[in-house]
């Protein structure tokens, strides 16, 4: 159980590869939006990758996540095979969910990832239910609940943090904080400027993490990771973070609401370029790994596209069990 | 046959599962002491807090516990105390426990009940007496079961929570301390079968929840006044035993629809729509709902009474629909 404190130099590599599978897959699908093809809301997390890999390395294989609206990234760093994930997109038969949840509602409950909630908050509740489960069940996994900073506004959050922390349930939760809820500057709507210390007012640890490190917020999650599974309760992450792109569907990168000189200042701390230079990445070795993550992205595209459109029949399944 | 109340069969239905399904759990507010209706009472003692416990108040993150719980193969029964603290989860209910399976293609199921109290106490106002039923009954995905009897109490919860899908499992506050026969032996009550519970070659009163002995009463009444009622009780509100009640309506062409929710929009409207479409050639006279006026329902008695149905109401307006 657990993985070593140090990341070290293959490791770099995967989570290098790791962190180009969630960027390429989401320009894709932005550019596939773009075309049509990928319908829908689509929230991309381009910028934001650093916090899904970190989690997801501090992370065993039979643990859970729950993940927001903007869960590809969470889902993607589960393991989730790139095709049927693409073709979920596209709303294709062959879709993870057989194309009836699409980009907001992505779940692979093979790869631990219960499920991404297309309303902010809801995965909070629910990750404490995974939670109390586990501790009835007694084996040992802990979920990770990812949620965004404005979802730390409303009750859900509270709701979920109070009865953890009573109850000591084996959840991370794990503050996405790429100040905006949608054209809405945390500023504007968040009464702490740290969502962190919002954990005290539940006696849980709350942690402000650099979420443009993967390295940091590894080893904040590993922290948090071994005090869910050693029964001590949940902890709160607070990872400071920026999306590259717009809030969904074409909104513009900057603009609206957010300036150009604020979105280059947070490039400069890229994730991508980040990694590379802690992990001493080579330009061979970033080329190729890069290489590689686009061959696969072309190919799942290629899946997606190729794949049939659903059964109409198939509407009438699984509503109920 | 022994006679046990509303309560108890409840009561033993979670005491029976609970000890058949090691998953099978209860929790909310007071469930520990059972202090609301009774009916999780004395649960404790055997099950212990680990199966048996209580929450802060805090009800949507009770149902989304549930929820999440469900997800990992575990059978969560939260009692919401009031129906009327049902709006506090519907995002849980609606958005979550509803969908979660049909958004991820059939990979996730959902065995959770959520068992709470509806329609009238006595003055309680209008945040502690209203029926909701027809609200989880318009939502794809959940199921709604209306216990009218003791008998169907215990077997309806017993096969709920046997149940795959999200129950909605609307009890009735004044039916709690009611007593009815109660087999001592195990049974379950299968979901989308009517109970009929008396036949009559005049008319169809379908009835729901509380509103069943209100009908049996007016049935009573009406017989003396030579009309022969049947009194039919869905019981399950999703499934719906279209069947019987069509097949009741072909015998006696005309119909009556009792709930004790408001009319708009309510069941009622839409058993009658059920009707219209399938057999109007069938009736001999109007479809009649008899219902909660459209209204909050009120504090003073008076009011309280004059805004909801009962069995005075039932019979006079059955009279006009025989003049028909």
């Amino acid at each position: 159980m657990g993985k070593a404190a140090e990341i070290s130099g293959d490791r770099f590599r995967v989570l290098y590869r790791k962190l180009m599978t969630i960027r390429r897959f989401e320009e894709k699908v932005d550019e596939f939006f773009r075309q049509g093809k990928v319908i829908g809301a689509v929230h991309t997390s381009v910028g934001q990758e650093a916090v899904a890999v970190g989690v997801a390395e501090a992370l065993n294989e039979n643990d859970l996540v729950i993940a927001t609206h903007r869960g590809h990234g969470h889902c993607l760093m589960r393991g989730a095979e790139l095709k049927p994930m693409m073709a979920e997109l596209f709303g294709k038969a062959t879709g993870l969910c057989k194309g009836k949840g699409g980009s907001m509602h992505i779940v692979d409950v093979k790869k631990g990832m219960l499920g991404a909630m297309g309303i902010v908050g809801a995965g909070m509740p629910i990750a404490a239910g995974v939670g109390l489960a586990i501790k009835m069940q007694k084996t040992g996994q802990v979920c990770a609940c990812f949620f965004g900073d404005n979802s730390s506004n409303g009750g859900p959050f509270h709701e979920s943090l109070n009865v953890s922390s009573l109850w000591k349930l084996p959840v991370v939760f794990v503050c996405e904080n790429n100040l905006y809820g949608i054209s809405v500057s945390a500023k504007k709507s968040t009464s702490v400027q740290d969502i962190a210390v919002r954990g005290k007012g539940y006696d849980i640890p709350g942690v402000v993490v650099d979420g443009m490190d993967v390295v940091a917020v590894y080893e904040a999650a590993r922290e948090a990771v071994k005090r869910a599974r050693s029964g001590k309760g949940p902890s709160l992450l607070e990872c400071k973070t920026y999306r590259f792109l717009g809030h969904s569907r074409g909104d513009p990168p900057y603009g609206p609401y957010r300036t150009k000189e604020e979105l280059d200042s947070w490039k400069k701390r890229d994730p991508r370029l980040l990694l590379i230079k802690q992990g001493g990445l080579t330009p061979e070795e970033v080329e190729q790994i890069d290489q590689e993550v686009s061959e696969a992205m072309e190919e799942a595209v290629r899946y997606a596209e190729e794949s049939p459109l659903p059964d109409v029949r198939t509407a009438l399944e699984h509503v109920y069990a | 046959m022994r006679e046990i109340k509303y309560a108890e069969a409840l009561r033993e239905a979670l005491a029976e599962e609970m000890r058949r399904d090691q998953r099978v759990f209860v929790y909310g507010e007071d469930v520990e002491l059972g202090y609301a209706f009774t009916v999780c009472k004395g649960l404790i003692d055997e099950f212990g807090r680990e199966r048996v416990f209580d929450t802060p108040i805090c009800e949507q993150t009770i149902v989304g516990i549930a929820v999440g719980a469900s997800m990992m193969g575990m059978r969560p029964v939260p009692e919401i105390q009031f129906c009327d603290l049902l709006p506090m989860c519907m995002d849980q209910i609606c958005n979550s426990a509803a969908k979660l399976r049909y958004m991820s293609g059939g990979q996730v199921s959902l065995p959770l009940v959520v068992r709470s109290p509806a329609g009238k106490w006595g003055s309680f106002g209008a945040q502690h007496s209203q029926t909701l039923d027809a609200w989880f009954t318009h939502v794809p995905g959940l199921k709604v079961a209306v216990p009218a009897t003791p008998y169907d109490a215990k077997g309806l919860l017993k096969t709920a929570i046997r149940d795959d899908s999200p129950v909605l499992f609307i009890e009735r506050k004044l039916l709690y301390q009611i007593p009815g026969p109660v087999p001592e032996e195990e049974y379950l009550v299968p979901f989308g079968e009517a109970r009929i519970h008396r036949e009559g070659k005049d008319l169809t009163i379908v009835a729901v929840g509380r509103m069943v002995s209100e009908a049996l009463k007016a049935a009573e009444q009406l017989e003396k006044e030579g009309v022969q009622a049947t009194v039919l009780d869905p019981r399950t509100l999703v499934p719906l035993d279209t069947k019987a009640i069509l097949d009741s309506v072909r015998q006696t062409h005309r119909v009556a629809i009792v709930e004790e929710g408001p009319k708009r929009a309510g069941v009622g409207g839409e058993i009658a729509a059920l009707i219209a479409e399938e057999v109007v050639d069938e009736l001999d006279a109007p479809i009649r709902r008899i219902a909660a006026l459209d209204t909050p329902i009120p504090f003073s008695p008076v009011l309280e009474n004059y805004v909801l149905p009962n069995d005075r109401k039932i019979v006079e307006a059955v009279r006009d629909l025989m003049s028909i």
